[in-house]
């Protein structure tokens, strides 16, 4: 077994912490204040090449593995949540996607001007009345001659406003006998007719993140840009939230790192009754739970790295990172701005943003509990997971590096 | 044009570095290229993006000093070359400029030898004017932007203290850029590939055809800076301007005004 990361991994680290720190650190306080993410962030993320990170280079993307991924997810966390958010959407819940289950002129369309970052994109399953139960999906993609006419509503869509392309799941079957198979998977493209969004203010926390609305009127699809075949949007949206919650897992990893590092710093500042509070035991407890889950939050998306490299399937282990990484580093945030006392409770520290972010962890991209209920099903024998038509291609250097 | 970048791997900025028992330690924070050495880099690439040619980085140190060699690769570098030798030990900066210039030599057909302004560590900020010395080339040190370039010419901005100043030289030439050249760019995905199967080649002094250095300066004591001591006090009072007065007295009884 080896734990070492490569030295392209390691500056894959060095770039991206390099970028977070001085282009997003000094400018974040201010972006949620003023509920705004910064126009700067995303062509900047484009030009770095975190936009495509994982992709075979002949789709425009670098040609780094799905671990880097994951490593770059905890980089940009540890600065803050919205730049991971970005990383979700785009790469994990879209553009993977698009590498796994799209056809060769679907990836040359659509997922090479997503890897290139020209064209952002979004991923829009929840709906106002769906969320953890998808069959409750009432938008809905009726087949007329070659093309879908798409209705309905979508909420909660991280960079709504500023996607050119959504991965939309929408029911084509609302007779199918079983609801899971009456649903599709479609990309939109959003700057056309009967495409209506709009952003959503006064959240708790990721303020200075895009986060909105979809709505769908008569929106004409040609059938090719359905994703798989029809019926088959259950499994897609399944899959995508495979590498979504491995980018959540890895990003919570380094929420729990930025916890840590900004408890360890006031620690050794702060004084109280004479020492540094360091010094007192309670202060170390919560600090030694913040090294352990944080160890322990980075082995285990590290491990569902590794699964999706050698093109093993990790539903499992993904929703097993994601629990323990999002509820751990709720619970680090909440014991930073303990730490941190009357400071920690303003927006004059970090970490009171820490745990703002954190709690929406707990919630998207499956709450807790759906994890939990997954963790017992696997254990108990009641869930099973069976093989797809298409599986996420594993990671393999020399096609990945090749320019076709 | 062919340009070799010199750069050297120091301590982290954010690292915190203190003499114990006679020695300078920085703990075991990680060692970074010099930032000042990025925007060598960067300046030495932005020419080449301009004039075309390549840049090669030289460096001087131990095994450790590949990484600040494969950053600059990474930034877009073409080839990387370490000058590493037992011997070398606690050189100054003029023997530093002495394996530099033969580096160079050896290098051969080089228009340009591009430094940072200084290293953060020793901060002698002289391994330039040294180099160009040895070189027999004109040193155009402290240069904020490049205005031209010919066949055998070079224009460049020094930031100097009184302003700006616009000196040309002959190449091949040494420069040594300031900060105002630009921000040193990030390495990019392609690069950082390109840099971690990159094959170092290391010279030794023999292969540079010298002698063991003999440091004409070292150091014979390093010392921590005197602590300071500091001691607060809250001023208090009932309303904003019993606080003011008092404060304003304390002001001047300290005669800090």
């Amino acid at each position: 077994m080896d734990f070492s990361l490569s030295s392209d991994h390691q500056m894959a680290i060095n770039l991206t912490r390099d970028f977070a720190r001085k282009e997003v650190a000094p400018v974040i306080r201010e972006a949620e204040r003023q509920q705004q993410m910064p126009d700067f962030i995303l062509p900047e993320m484009a030009k770095l090449g975190l936009l495509g990170i994982c992709f075979p280079a002949r789709y425009g993307g670098q040609g780094m593995d799905y671990l880097s991924l994951g490593l770059i997810s905890e980089e940009l966390e540890a600065v803050d949540s919205t730049l991971r958010v970005v990383i979700s959407v785009h790469v994990g819940l879209n553009s993977m996607a698009l590498l796994q289950w799209g056809t060769e002129e679907q990836k040359q369309r659509f997922l090479m001007p997503q890897a290139r970052g020209e064209k952002i994109a979004c991923f829009g399953l929840t709906e106002p009345g769906a969320g953890s139960d998808v069959t409750g999906i009432r938008s809905t993609a009726r087949r007329q001659g070659g093309d879908y006419v798409l209705n309905g509503e979508k909420m909660w869509i991280s960079l709504a406003t500023r996607a050119h392309h959504a991965l939309v799941v929408a029911r084509t079957n609302p007779e199918a006998a079983d609801p899971h198979e009456g649903l599709s998977a479609f990309i939109i493209e959003l700057d056309q007719p009967g495409v209506s969004r709009g952003d959503i203010h006064g959240k708790l926390g990721v303020r200075s993140g895009s986060t909105g609305w979809l709505a769908f009127q008569d929106v004409r699809v040609p059938a090719e840009n359905r994703l798989g075949e029809e019926g088959e949007g259950f499994k897609i949206a399944m899959s995508c939230l495979d590498n979504g919650r491995y980018t959540v897992a890895a990003g919570a990893t380094g929420l729990i790192r930025a916890c840590l590092d900004a408890s360890l710093r006031y620690a050794r500042e702060r004084t109280a009754f004479g020492r540094e509070i360091g010094k007192f035991q309670l202060i170390q407890q919560k600090i030694a739970f913040m090294v352990q889950s944080y160890e322990a939050a980075r082995l285990l998306y590290f491990r569902a790295g590794w699964l999706k490299n050698n093109g093993r399937r990790n539903t499992r282990e993904t929703s097993l990172a994601k629990w323990y990484a999002t509820d751990a580093a709720f619970q680090a945030a909440a014991e930073a701005v303990q730490i941190h006392g009357a400071y920690g409770y303003s927006d004059e520290y970090d970490v009171e943003r820490y745990l703002r972010n954190a709690k929406g962890e707990m919630i998207y991209e499956g709450t807790s509990e759906i994890h939990q209920l997954m963790q017992a099903g696997y254990a108990l024998g009641y869930r099973v997971d069976t093989p797809l038509r298409k599986e996420l291609p594993p990671y393999d250097p020399d096609f990945w590096q090749a320019i076709a | 044009m062919k340009i070799v970048v010199c750069v050297k791997q120091v301590p982290d900025s954010a690292a915190r570095v203190v003499v114990e028992h006679g020695e300078v330690t920085w703990g075991d924070a990680p060692l970074v290229i010099n930032p000042w050495d990025e925007y060598a880099v960067e300046g030495a690439l932005r020419l080449v993006d301009e004039q075309g040619g390549e840049v090669i980085a030289l460096s001087m140190g131990n095994e450790q000093a590949k990484e600040a060699l494969k950053h600059a690769l990474a930034m877009g570098c073409k080839e990387a070359i370490l000058v590493s030798d037992p011997q070398l030990q606690g050189v100054d900066s003029l023997g530093t400029a002495r394996v530099l210039a033969a580096a160079v030599q050896k290098i051969g057909g080089v228009d340009l030898v591009v430094f940072g302004r200084q290293a953060i560590d020793g901060d002698a900020g002289v391994t330039a004017a040294m180099t160009a010395r040895l070189l027999g080339f004109p040193a155009l040190t402290l240069a904020a932007g490049v205005r031209g370039v010919s066949s055998d010419r070079i224009v460049v901005e020094r930031a100097i203290e009184e302003g700006r100043q616009v000196v040309e030289g002959a190449l091949p030439a040494v420069l040594s850029f300031t900060k105002d050249i630009g921000e040193p760019r990030y390495p990019s995905f392609m690069g950082i590939r390109k840099a971690s199967r990159a094959e170092i080649p290391i010279w030794s002094l023999d292969e540079l055809g010298l002698p063991a250095p003999q440091p004409h300066t070292s150091w014979p004591a390093v010392l921590n800076p005197p602590a300071r001591e500091i001691t607060t006090e809250m001023i208090t009072g009932a309303t904003p301007q019993e606080i003011a007065e008092k404060l304003v007295d304390k002001i001047l009884a300290e005669k800090v005004l």
